[in-house]
């Protein structure tokens, strides 16, 4: 008798084991929700190089491109075309999370609509001014802000509404300052707001650390904050947070995977269970370094509820900024 | 004489024999995919840079390779604009005022072999503006804060105005549907959706190739059709025509004029080949009144100025991509994209640190130009048989390559919906007499100047004066007062004669 009862154990434990590994990605594929060469292109060059160095895979992962709406059209297309392909996964970041929170990824769609299943890493906000300007610390420059909001322009790379602005707004927040009194000017592209602070046109500047490598080794900025939770590693160990300087005022800029809402389980587990893998292997931690991203290592339910709280969060802040009703 | 030092270790990597092999081929298969209709600079460089990354090439050779494709793309798509009335992209399409005209004299091979000069020029006269003036036009470039912006928009508009100078109505109604379709989409102003009817693809605004290849491919395809259900399809005559030498030297000043305004609108940021060529049209078609004006009906100068003009604002879009990494077009932003996925950060540094991507890379592009030249002249005879090609041919490849490079876009059938739609709407509009060049203008520069405009307000505050706030600013405003004025001065004085 316990002789079977241990066979019989035995069996339906390799009968869950082949259950849980059932799922095998055929035409493994990761939709890109923007034009080549862009922020989306470098998520998902991230888990194709990454899974291909951690030899995860056995077909290459594709890469394909479904340009519109920071990933608008994307989200729609997964959720109305192929809602259970459970072979494509598509990268996201904040600003998807964000305009999912204002309601702007079509009618109906919110976070709910998609099964959020990896990341790629992170990048920080960070206020940034010309190298000659005036302000050192972040005090100054706030001290200055609240003299007189009206007559600050502050610029950067997305519309009102966009991160670029949403960190504009908590700087203002955390100064005290009404974020609807701020002058705000909204340019296409983080490389045209460089170019605008360059040319004396805006005087701050609220990117994204990342991308400011090549102008800050050149010494053309300076980065009075970075909008990081503690201090950076590395290169930018040396700029003081927002936080310590006593301002609160973060924004964590996540890039990362989700599939369709309709996606099965054993896809779901197979595909968070390869992140898992991931984050254990020089090679993908090497691919995140290279394209420029921060370690932030986060897969499956954990993932799923970290997406959820942010777009609660930021629906929040939209609501006190005015955005949203 | 240190940037001819710099200028030789360029030639010394542009002219190694990899590098070499793959700027030739970069311009070749450039200008097949420029030759498709709907398929231009911006899909060919896209759909190459994987390739490149996959094949992992040394960065500056990638690149090069990329570049390659980008201008032999701006080259090719004079093909399908002067034999078919079809642009390849923005860029393509006051080519069409007066290259199909000349086409359908019977014209095509001079028109072609006019074009392929003048671009040979307009590159070869940005390139050399480059070399001699590459740190001072960055600095120049960022200058240009959104006032100056309006200004220039304004400007290309009043030229514009009389670009179709018959119908001033129509073409200001032409422009004005043109103003539309460039308000939908999010409003950065102030993040609200506009005019999107809750289609996601919306979000974006409208996707200039899709208005591009829609208005002016689909409603040809609608105007062929026509004339067949009528019986009275006429073939257009091929022609042995060919470039002689009078007709260069009738068109270098206008060669000249259009390769310094395109240099200059190429280097701003933001503003690409379409801005260029219409400026540089406008201008010679003022230039040009008094003096048998055959503007629009296949006025060698009214070819050779828009062909000038873009092929060297496409070369100085590359100079902020270099020395700011601002790209200055939709195709340099796709380039920036991929410097950066080899791990290059273009900017101030790019020069001093890399030498030899930038100076290799602007090298290269004086190799790729010879050789597009070198290349196309005797090619011509082959694209006009084109023309010969049976009608009942011809349309149903038209149909299928418009759809394909539209399809590539976005990958998504929503656009190719939007994009026959477009074309009813274009055809119903030819039919009315209306140009469809204004259209797309208006869409361009619309969404440029209205950005401009409420960045410069919000910058002051709301106040208009600083919209005169500079040197630059008020000698723009100076040349808009001018062009507008000047026809009716001139008429009056005609009149007083």
């Amino acid at each position: 008798m316990k002789t079977l009862k241990k066979t019989l154990l035995a069996f339906s434990l390799i009968g869950m084991a082949s259950a849980a590994s059932a799922y095998e990605a055929d035409k493994p594929t990761c939709i890109a929700p923007a034009k080549p060469g862009g922020g989306f292109d470098l998520t998902c060059r991230v888990v194709s190089t990454g899974f291909e160095r951690a030899n995860l895979l056995d077909a290459p992962m594709a890469v394909k491109f479904m340009p519109g709406g920071v990933g608008a059209v994307a989200y729609n297309h997964i959720n109305k075309v192929n809602p259970d392909d459970g072979d494509s996964l598509v990268a996201f970041s904040s600003g998807s999370l964000l305009n999912l929170a204002q309601g702007k990824f079509g009618k109906g769609l919110d976070e709910n609509d998609a099964r959020w299943v990896g990341t790629a890493g992170v990048d920080y906000g960070a206020i940034m001014v010309k190298s000659d300007a005036p302000w050192q610390t972040l005090e100054e420059l706030v001290t200055d802000i609240q003299k007189d909001p009206s007559s600050f322009v502050l610029g950067a790379g997305g519309g009102v509404g966009s991160q670029d602005w949403m960190k504009a707004a908590l700087l203002m927040k955390a100064s005290g300052v009404d974020p609807k009194k701020m002058r705000y000017v909204a340019y296409e592209g983080g490389g045209e707001a460089i170019a605008a602070l360059m040319g004396n046109h805006i005087k701050v500047y609220p990117g994204d650390i990342g991308e400011m490598k090549g102008q800050l080794d050149a010494g053309k900025v300076r980065v009075l904050a970075v909008m990081a939770p503690e201090r950076l590693e590395g290169e930018f160990a040396d700029i003081p947070t927002a936080h310590e300087q006593g301002y609160n005022a973060e924004w964590t800029i996540v890039r990362g995977y989700y599939l369709g809402p309709k996606v099965s389980d054993e896809a779901y587990e197979y595909w968070s269970n390869k992140f898992a893998e991931a984050y254990k292997t020089e090679g993908f931690k090497q691919t995140v370094a290279e394209k420029g991203l921060m370690p932030f290592y986060m897969h499956g339910a954990s993932l799923d509820e970290y997406v959820k709280g942010r777009v609660q969060d930021m629906r929040e802040l939209a609501k006190t900024a005015g955005l949203i009703q | 004489m240190e940037t001819l030092d710099f200028l030789a270790t360029g030639f010394s990597v542009a002219l190694a024999p990899m590098n070499l092999a793959l700027v030739l081929i970069g311009c070749f298969v450039g200008t097949l995919i420029g030759s498709l209709p709907g398929i231009g600079p911006i899909n060919g460089v896209a759909i190459l840079l994987p390739l490149a990354y996959a094949m992992g090439f040394p960065p500056e050779s990638a690149l090069i390779l990329l570049a390659g494709v980008y201008y032999g793309a701006e080259y090719g798509g004079r093909i399908s604009s002067i034999l078919l009335n079809v642009p390849g992209d923005a860029g393509a399409i006051m080519t069409t005022l007066d290259g199909y005209p000349m086409a359908q004299k019977g014209e095509g091979g001079r028109a072609l072999a006019l074009s392929a000069v003048s671009s040979f020029f307009g590159s070869m006269g940005a390139l050399i503006l480059i070399v001699l003036f590459a740190p001072l036009l960055s600095d120049l470039a960022v200058k240009f804060g959104p006032s100056e912006f309006v200004w220039l928009m304004t400007f290309a508009f009043t030229c514009l105005a009389t670009m179709v100078g018959s119908r001033p109505l129509k073409t200001t109604i032409g422009v004005v549907i043109g103003l539309l379709l460039a308000t939908v989409g999010i409003d950065p102003g102030t993040g609200v959706l506009r005019y999107t009817m809750d289609i996601p693809n919306f979000f974006d605004g409208v996707d200039f190739l899709v208005v591009v290849i829609g208005m002016f491919a689909i409603s040809e395809v609608l105007v062929l059709l026509e004339s067949w259900l009528r019986n009275d399809m006429k073939m257009t005559p091929v022609g042995k025509s060919f470039i002689s030498m009078s007709d260069i030297v009738a068109v270098k000043w206008v060669v000249l004029r259009s390769t310094l305004i395109g240099f200059i609108i190429g280097v701003l940021p933001g503003t690409g080949a379409s801005i260029g060529s219409a400026v540089a049209y406008g201008t010679e078609k003022r230039f040009a009144e008094g003096k048998d004006d055959q503007f629009g009906k296949g006025d060698i100068r009214g070819l050779a100025a828009p062909e000038a003009a873009n092929n060297a604002s496409a070369a100085g879009s590359m100079l902020p991509m270099l020395t700011l990494g601002i790209p200055g077009s939709g195709t340099t932003a796709i380039l920036l994209g991929a410097l950066l996925m080899f791990n290059i950060t273009p900017g101030p540094l790019l020069f001093e640190q890399q030498p030899q991507i930038a100076w290799g890379l602007i090298a290269s592009m004086f190799v790729g130009n010879l050789a597009l030249l070198v290349m196309n002249l005797p090619l011509i005879g082959m694209f006009v048989r084109l023309l010969s090609i049976k009608q009942s041919y011809l349309v149903p490849i038209i149909v299928m390559l418009t759809f394909i490079g539209i399809y590539s876009i976005h990958g998504d059938s929503f656009d190719l919906y939007f994009m026959v739609v477009l074309g009813v709407f274009a055809f119903i509009l030819r039919k009315l007499g209306f140009s469809l060049a204004p259209v797309i203008l208006g869409l361009v520069l619309g969404a440029v100047l209205e950005q401009n405009l409420r960045r410069a307000l919000s910058i002051s505050g709301g106040d208009w004066g600083i919209l005169f706030n500079g040197p630059i600013t008020i000698t723009l405003a100076v040349a808009t007062l001018i062009a507008m004025v000047a026809p009716f001065i001139l008429k009056r004085l005609k009149k007083a004669k």
